[in-house]
């Protein structure tokens, strides 16, 4: 009789304890393979460790930008930690719905000591945000093309090459990397592409550039979208995010091939929204610590082949957790990959991408 | 009741019919009819409630924001009152002033971090302007620092707190303050809680007159630390704009401490006494060179213009026209899209609607004719498109239509198109027409199916049996009778798929993209609601508008849904 009430006594107070901490944080990602390899590499651990945290996924990114706005105007905050590429971390900071954040604080030094803010370097380019992985938006090409007579294209501007390499093309649709390409690709120096890009005359040439190969392009919206067209060889070549690339040839196993010239570098990584209670604001700021240190960042790359952002997490990087192959040379950020990469500006296009996108619509109907 | 008659003998005005209590009879069955009409609102109030608060006041919430514009004036108050005055025909940037005001605005903006939202709105009139906030907003809080180090130079009291406290606070605000700190303090000694906030910060009397732009800028200090950071501004050193106040109302009035008494007096004589010997900088200098744009008169026309609370600058961008400093023009060529859309979504719609009909008409009147059990199969497959996901679809239609799809596939099998010819049937407008007639094709069927069950088959045999050929029995007798039908089943399918943006943003391609394409990108990429709003404005009068038509060439009283 004693024992049973002191059983009870002792279930009832693990209850309450664990009822006391228990909390449910909301984390909201990209869906897919990109958000299995952050539960896997993060909250999977972090729950084995912290058994009173559980994690809610929703697969939101995509349209962040506007649900946190309303989510803010109708004063019912619902997510805890939201994963944005860079554009939209700064557009969140600006509009103050991201909290600012003290890197140093609250993120977990380098192994070696190095403080977050210099592991992290100039890939923080907004107070706001905790950048997570390095990926870049480059082409895949098919190696089967027999117009191609057994040339295959190794520099950016083979894109624009109907005669040598024809076939259908695959671009985003939207001005972003397509212009920068297009102007490179029409001998504009790497360093001038943006200060050509702010005159009507520069807007006018990249356009011009992207209508000599108009009629044989797909222009896509979902990332999805050119891994698919260059399986279904409705396309020869396309651009896409290199992780979906890596899936397509080496998970799926597809004639395809990577053109890494001229990707473009872009980031992605937490913010948290502004205005979390502060039970809430701990618990995230805890498992952020966690989530991207050194071996953690390092960890994701085993599930997908995305650079982590930490410049200590790049030795770290490993083999694929199911394949077994070496994870390195997938990499965006491998030095052989990376002999010649463009550097998106965010800030020139926080302000210009209104104008520019206007103009590129207007020029995709005509 | 009984009812009497009152005749009018005098004259010859109709008689009034009245009730037993000599009330006319019209007012009476109007009473009752009123009463009657209540009872039937209240029945049907929960349900009016529900659809106002949950679907028209958010709607019309939403549709709002095509003509709102308070954050100009709300958040560079000060700038837009002294830029009324500033003509921007003269080719100039405003003058010092103007930049003053400004200073004051951005500390305030950028202490309360909303000085990027509106650097936001206003980039979508102008590009560029965007990073002029930004990159001003890091820099605007050194531009007082000189004035602050002066002060604090020739009277480190000038540093602390309560000399501000004792210069710009009310005597009663003091008093009250002290009070609420001793409540506090008694309080967290008892290890109570103490929630009362504290009180209000309360400007003292004639500090307005003899300091106005260090009492302004004091005051919003105040009441930023108080509300914002829930801190006391007896305890934070006051921000630099506030110093530049001091120093701009000491050289304008230099007599300013013949307002105050006793120590604050004195400290202030000494100020005013050294200020004209004080380090000067240029605020709109400061301002240029953080972000030259700020030297840019077009710029600041640009704020001008769009300093107003409401504004038809959405609506004009809805319609490829923008609102300029010199007045309205049409955007540049290259940037004209929105007008071109609405009308290609209109045309769409309209083809989509046809095609509809001309597929589901024989197949409705097939399911109309046929013995319910073959019939019910049928409805089967014809809702079957329902059961599915609209993702799923669109996808299957992808891979039908394709290049290297299965119809294309199968045209080059039977040789009837050559391998290097295959029809490009998708990404186009060809893909959308396609895709969208199947997805809104069971909402033609529908209405036009219920409506043919209850068209009696003798009417046509009756027709026939008078001489009529097939044809002349179905088109003068029978399809009058189906035209409630068509007429739901076409406004249905119109009005839906005037709406569809997933699949035509799926298969579309550049050219069978709609207006709701760019709705959607400006609520969820562009973040521009505004323009969002006045598109959808514009689209809801459009839908209006032809529904009318539509009312008035079929009559509405002709539809049946069933």
């Amino acid at each position: 009789m004693k024992f049973r009430t002191l059983l009870l006594a002792g279930a009832a107070s693990a209850m309450m304890t664990s009822g006391a901490l228990a909390i449910d944080l909301t984390v909201v990602s990209w869906g897919g393979a990109y958000q299995d390899s952050q539960k896997n590499a993060y909250t999977d651990p972090y729950m084995k460790e912290n058994p009173d945290v559980n994690f809610i996924w929703e697969s939101a990114s995509n349209e962040a930008v506007a649900k946190l706005r309303a989510m803010n105007e109708a004063g019912n905050l619902t997510w805890d930690l939201v994963d944005v590429v860079a554009a939209d971390a700064i557009r969140l900071c600006d509009e103050g719905l991201a909290e600012e954040i003290d890197h140093d604080e609250v993120l977990a030094a380098a192994p070696d000591g190095t403080p977050a803010s210099d592991d992290f370097g100039d890939l923080i380019i907004s107070d706001c945000y905790i950048p997570q992985i390095v990926y870049s938006t480059t082409f895949g090409y098919r190696t089967d093309v027999d117009a191609w007579n057994g040339r295959e294209p190794d520099d950016i501007c083979d894109v624009f090459d109907l005669e040598n390499f024809p076939g259908k093309r695959s671009l985003e649709k939207r001005p972003i990397n397509n212009m920068e390409w297009a102007l490179l690709c029409d001998g504009v120096a790497k360093e001038d592409v943006y200060d050509v890009l702010e005159t009507d005359e520069g807007i006018d040439r990249a356009l011009a550039k992207l209508g000599t190969i108009k009629d044989d392009t797909i222009w896509w919206s979902a990332g999805a979208e050119t891994p698919q067209l260059l399986a279904d060889s409705e396309v020869v070549i396309g651009s896409t995010y290199n992780g979906r690339l890596f899936s397509l040839i080496v998970e799926q196993d597809q004639p395809v091939k990577m053109l890494w010239d001229a990707q473009v570098f872009d980031l992605d990584g937490w913010i948290v929204p502004a205005g979390l209670p502060d039970d809430r604001k701990a618990a995230v700021m805890e498992f952020l610590k966690y989530a991207t240190d050194t071996q953690r960042l390092a960890d994701q790359a085993k599930y997908i082949s995305y650079g982590p952002a930490r410049a200590s997490s790049a030795p770290l990087v490993g083999k694929h957790a199911e394949l077994g192959i070496d994870m390195a040379p997938h990499m965006p950020t491998d030095p052989a990959n990376a002999t010649n990469t463009f550097l998106y500006n965010y800030e020139w296009w926080a302000d210009y991408r209104d104008d520019l996108d206007a103009k590129f619509q207007a020029w995709l109907t005509q | 009741m009984t009812i009497q008659t009152h005749a009018d003998e005098t004259n010859g005005t109709p008689e009034v019919l009245t009730t037993a209590d000599g009330k006319p009879l019209k007012t009476s069955i109007a009473r009752a009819l009123r009463r009657e009409k209540m009872r039937a609102l209240l029945l049907i109030a929960p349900l009016l409630l529900f659809v106002i608060i949950t679907f028209v006041a958010p709607i019309v919430d939403m549709l709002f924001r095509s003509v709102e514009n308070q954050i100009v004036s709300t958040t560079l108050p000060r700038t837009v009152v002294e830029l009324d005055s500033w003509d921007g025909t003269t080719g100039e940037a405003p003058g010092e002033n103007v930049f003053n005001a400004l200073h004051f605005d951005m500390t305030v903006a950028v202490e309360r971090k909303n000085h990027t939202q509106l650097g936001t709105r206003l980039n979508y009139e102008e590009s560029g302007i965007s990073s002029m906030f930004r990159r001003t907003g890091r820099r605007v809080d050194d531009f007082g620092e000189i004035y602050a180090d002066q002060f604090i130079d020739l009277n480190s009291a000038w540093e602390a707190p309560a000399t501000w406290v004792s210069l710009m606070a009310s005597p009663d605000w003091i008093a009250e303050q002290a009070a609420w700190v001793a409540d506090r303090d008694a309080a967290r000694a008892n290890g109570t809680a103490f929630e009362q906030p504290e009180p209000a910060f309360a400007i003292r009397e004639g500090v307005a007159e003899a300091l106005p732009r260090t009492a302004d800028i004091y005051q919003a200090f105040a009441e930023f630390i108080q509300t914002e950071d829930q801190d006391s501004p007896t305890e934070e050193e006051p921000w630099n704009a506030v110093y530049t106040g001091l120093h701009d109302d000491l050289l304008a009035n230099p007599n300013a401490a013949s307002a105050f008494s006793g120590e604050t007096a004195t400290l202030l004589s000494q100020a005013a006494n050294a200020v004209s010997g004080f380090e000067k900088i240029s605020l709109r200098e400061a301002f240029i060179d953080a972000d030259e744009d700020w030297g840019n008169p077009y710029y600041w026309g640009v704020i001008q213009t769009f300093s107003p609370s409401y504004t038809s600058g959405y609506f004009l961008a809805a319609a490829d026209a923008e609102l300029t400093p010199q007045g309205i023009q049409m955007k540049p060529e290259d940037e004209q899209i929105y007008l071109y859309l609405f009308w290609r979504t209109l045309l769409l719609s309209v083809t989509i609607t046809f095609s509809c009909l001309l597929l589901g008409y024989p197949i409705a009147f097939l399911l109309a004719a046929l013995p319910a059990r073959s019939a019910n199969l049928l409805m089967i497959l014809v809702l079957l498109p329902f059961w599915t996901s609209l993702l799923v679809r669109t996808s299957a239609w992808k891979v039908l239509l394709q290049q290297q799809g299965v119809i294309n596939d199968f045209l080059v099998w039977t040789g009837l198109v050559s391998d290097a010819g295959r029809l490009v049937m998708i990404n186009n407008q060809t893909g959308t027409i396609i895709a969208m007639t199947h997805i809104l094709l069971p909402f033609m069927i529908l209405p036009l199916y219920s409506v043919m069950k209850t068209i009696s088959p003798s009417y046509v045999r009756a027709a026939k049996s008078l001489g009529a050929t097939d044809w002349t029995a179905f088109w003068r007798v029978y399809f009058p009778q189906t035209v409630p039908g068509i007429g739901a089943g076409a406004i249905l399918v119109f009005i839906l798929a005037i709406g569809y943006y997933i699949t035509p943003e799926l298969v579309g391609g550049t050219d069978g993209i709609f207006i709701s394409n760019r709705i959607a990108y400006h609520i969820s990429t562009s973040l521009n609601w505004g323009l969002a709003a006045a598109l959808g404005v514009i689209l809801l009068l459009a839908v209006m508008l032809l529904f009318y038509v539509y009312d008035k060439i079929v009559g509405i009283d002709n539809v049946k849904l069933g």
